[in-house]
């Protein structure tokens, strides 16, 4: 039996583009094809503010790819865990995501606390958030708030 | 000289000088006889609410007298094709104004505004999207024309069924399109002065579709070493366009791209109801509005005539343009963004309450 209480629309990815950039409020869950997701995903990240502060679960993929034009500059994130990612605030998240669904949650949430907490008091932010703090410096000050 | 005053002893008299070069009236428009002719345009008011949005530009290039006849004729979305008639209008006059034409979604029909373009090869369409004074927006500064591959990629309309269940979508990337749309983006922005072309791609996913165009852009680079030329990956494009418009410039795109960061451009600079735009080919042009409305816009906006003309009017002042007749561009144009700017005749998607007829009056008003 299917919950039918769930709405269910179609728009056209241009108009869907558009408003979107409008009032994103109008949008609740969106289902789309490979290609519109990619766009769509990003977009919204640039909305939130930074692609960084987006969570995706597509097997623990960081949202932002691999960046190439940052990557070892130590000016993005380099992953607490693997070097090849670029952006560990999405990828720390990420494995808050995974660790959730390992059922570990109140690990996941010592995380993610953790980074709420340093992003909010401002002290260490990256370049992509406004800030000048260095990747290593970001992570010690989440490793603190733990 | 020019409509503004100066405040006595504010300015030495060199700033004086410097004013009064910048301000009032530039150098004379000189035409060859016979220029002023009346000009014949092709006009389609098409479905939804474009009757409404061509009918405010009928009345606004009457009161100013422009040298334009409109020839109007019915075509609808639900039409098989455009028909013969229309095509040879459009041939004769060689300009085009058009509402939009509703494209029915999904059904195997093709949509009759992409049948247009191809069979009159309008192979570029341009949006410009730029903020307007009088409508606010989170981000200021945007100034950005999108100029759109328009016949081939994702648009082929080539599609089949292998097997039920599984479908085949065919992109197909010529160089002889990927070239010429290149060439027509830097002519664009060598002929109104712009600084940077951002080719927008998925090259490392499409590596032989969109490397085939990023190539065609490198090449045609190379002819204008004076305009600055890059590349962006579309999602990343996507991710600043929301972040940081005020960095693009000219941007040229295939096909399907176009049509998203146009849309996404105009959302950010103020709405689809106000963007301009046109699709111009080696020997015809067609103007209609910018981006998208969703189609046709919806009923309701139909019903109670609440329509925005802007983005039409902004349109058939580059038509004016495009077709020699620039004291009359920018006595509409200036009448346009005066009447946005004072902000008492606005549409509902501008968070105003006129309908599309207040609008109209207010334009008129308001010309020079």
């Amino acid at each position: 039996a299917v919950n039918g209480m769930i709405k269910y629309e179609e728009v056209v990815i241009d108009n869907c583009c558009m408003m979107f950039v409008k009032n994103p409020a109008l949008f609740d869950v969106l289902v789309m094809p490979n290609l519109y997701g990619d766009n769509i995903s990003d977009l919204c990240a640039g909305l939130v503010g930074a692609a960084t502060l987006v969570r995706g679960i597509a097997l623990a993929e960081a949202v932002y790819g691999s960046a190439p034009d940052i990557a070892g500059k130590n000016m993005g994130f380099e992953c607490l865990f693997h070097e090849k990612f670029g952006k560990s605030n999405c990828f720390t998240a990420e494995w808050c995501s995974m660790l959730r669904h390992l059922n570990l949650h109140d690990k996941a949430d010592l995380i993610q606390n953790a980074i709420l907490n340093t992003i909010a008091e401002g002290k260490y932010q990256t370049a992509d958030l406004g800030g000048k703090a260095k990747t290593i410096e970001f992570t010690n000050a989440i490793i603190d708030h733990l | 000289m020019g409509g503004r005053s100066i405040a006595a002893g504010s300015m030495t008299l060199k700033g004086m000088v410097k004013h009064a070069i910048g301000s009032g009236r530039s150098v004379t428009y000189m035409p060859r006889p016979g220029d002023g002719a009346p000009r014949g345009v092709t006009l389609i008011p098409g479905d939804g609410i474009g009757p409404l949005v061509t009918r405010a530009v009928e009345q606004v290039m009457e009161a100013m007298h422009a040298p334009v006849y409109f020839e109007r004729y019915e075509v609808h979305g639900d039409m098989k094709r455009v028909p013969e008639e229309v095509l040879e209008s459009i041939r004769k006059n060689k300009v085009c104004l058009k509402g939009g034409l509703k494209t029915p979604v999904g059904g195997g029909v093709s949509s009759l505004n992409v049948q247009l373009r191809k069979e009159l090869d309008l192979y570029a369409s341009l949006v410009n999207c730029f903020n307007l004074p009088g409508l606010p927006t989170r981000h200021h500064n945007v100034d950005i024309v999108v100029i759109r591959e328009n016949t081939e990629g994702e648009y082929s309309g080539l599609e089949h069924e292998v097997v039920p269940g599984v479908v085949e979508s065919l992109k197909v990337m010529t160089k002889f399109c990927s070239e010429r749309i290149a060439k027509y983006a830097f002519e664009y922005a060598y002929l109104n002065n712009r600084k940077t072309v951002t080719a927008v791609h998925k090259a490392n996913i499409m590596k032989l579709a969109d490397g085939l165009f990023l190539e065609s852009c490198r090449q045609v680079a190379t002819k204008y070493p004076s305009i600055k030329y890059n590349e962006i990956i579309v999602d990343n494009c996507c991710m600043q366009l929301v972040s940081k418009p005020e960095r693009f410039d000219v941007m040229v795109t295939p096909n399907l791209y176009g049509n998203l960061v146009a849309n996404t451009a105009a959302g950010i600079a103020g709405g689809t109801g106000v963007m301009p735009g046109g699709n111009v080919g080696g020997d015809h042009a067609v103007f209609e509005q910018g981006a998208s409305a969703g189609n046709v816009g919806n009923e309701k906006l139909v019903e109670q005539k609440e329509a925005n003309p802007v983005a039409l009017l902004l349109s058939s002042a580059m038509m004016l343009r495009h077709l020699r007749f620039p004291s009359f561009a920018d006595r509409l144009e200036t009448a346009v963004k005066r009447v946005i700017s004072e902000g008492k005749y606005m549409t509902k998607d501008l968070g105003g309450v006129s309908t599309t007829q207040e609008v109209v009056h207010a334009v008129i008003a308001n010309l020079d």
